[in-house]
């Protein structure tokens, strides 16, 4: 059998690993995107182990909505970097400062 | 060690393996491919945690419907990729000191001290008979019926959005309109000119 323990720390390298990714590619909007997707795992995985030891399905629901959300951020996420790109030509997050914040 | 641990290492490596290459390969169409590969290793380790629904709703909406997306979108940017990887060898150091603090300090968590395998045993087996779709679903129009709906709402604003946002009026397009066409007489196009025939030569 495998214990929890192995599921969770799985899942905190999922979660690490993306936080880098953000860190690294700073720049590439999509590659962001990405990195966002793999926290959202990670965090999934979670749900389902404890779910899975704990034998309580509730877990798994939850994890049915992050999906939905997660889907939902993804589809406007790139709708709107298509039209940042259409507006501006890149995709570069160093280009994005219009607002001078 | 188990045949079912020894699966999981299997996976586990490859997917490991495969989000840092998300995170360091240079070209996004690649990045996306080795996000697919992540989701569906992924679900994979679902399957092995008896989560065979969302196992297979990963694989339909995310490999299926997501990445594809992202690809799409990759694939119809006309991207280029250097000045975009600037700064990738300079914040390496910083973000594997945060990315390994952070799991050290998980880790520390999340083993033996605070979870240890005694006080969470593996579940008993269920029976033949048991469907984890047929309990999801007995759940989810049962006690999560509203927030169900509410989900369902969340993506219907999602399409909205999406198409609001991306759609645009171009004013130099040209197109017909077909209440004038049918409106047209055969006055308005066809004039009748009566002249004599020509001369044989």
């Amino acid at each position: 059998m495998i214990p929890l323990s192995h599921y969770l720390v799985l899942a905190a390298v999922l979660f690490c690993l993306s936080v880098v990714g953000i860190f690294l590619n700073r720049k590439n909007v999509i590659i962001l995107l990405m990195s966002i997707e793999l926290m959202l795992l990670a965090v999934n995985m979670n749900f389902i182990a404890f779910s899975h030891f704990l034998g309580d399905a509730n877990g798994q629901i939850f994890v049915f909505f992050i999906l939905t959300v997660a889907a939902a951020e993804a589809a406007i996420g790139l709708a709107i970097l298509v039209v940042l790109f259409r507006n501006r030509q890149t995709i570069n997050v160093a280009d994005l400062d219009r607002l001078k914040g | 060690m188990s045949f079912q641990l020894f699966i999981f290492y299997v996976f586990a490596i490859v997917m490991v393996f495969a989000a840092v290459r998300v995170i360091t390969v240079r070209n996004p169409v690649y990045a996306a491919m080795f996000l697919v590969l992540t989701f569906f290793t992924a679900a994979a380790i679902w399957m092995l945690l008896e989560a065979e629904f969302l196992a297979i709703t990963l694989v339909l909406v995310y490999v299926g419907a997501v990445m594809v997306l992202f690809l799409f979108v990759v694939m119809m940017l006309d991207i280029n990729v250097e000045p975009l990887r600037e700064g990738f060898v300079k914040y390496l150091p910083a973000g594997i000191l945060v990315g390994s603090i952070m799991f050290l300090e998980m880790v520390f968590l999340l083993t033996r001290r605070y979870f240890p395998s005694e006080n969470f045993p593996a579940p008993a087996p269920k029976p033949v008979d048991y469907s984890n779709t047929e309990e999801l679903g007995r759940l989810l129009y049962s006690d999560y019926l509203f927030h169900f709906e509410v989900a369902a709402l969340i993506l219907m604003v999602a399409i909205v959005a999406a198409i609001a946002l991306t759609m645009r009026r171009r004013p130099d397009t040209k197109y017909q309109t077909p209440g004038q066409q049918v409106q047209v007489k055969k006055e308005d196009r066809l004039r009748v000119v009566s002249m004599d025939a020509e001369k044989r030569q």
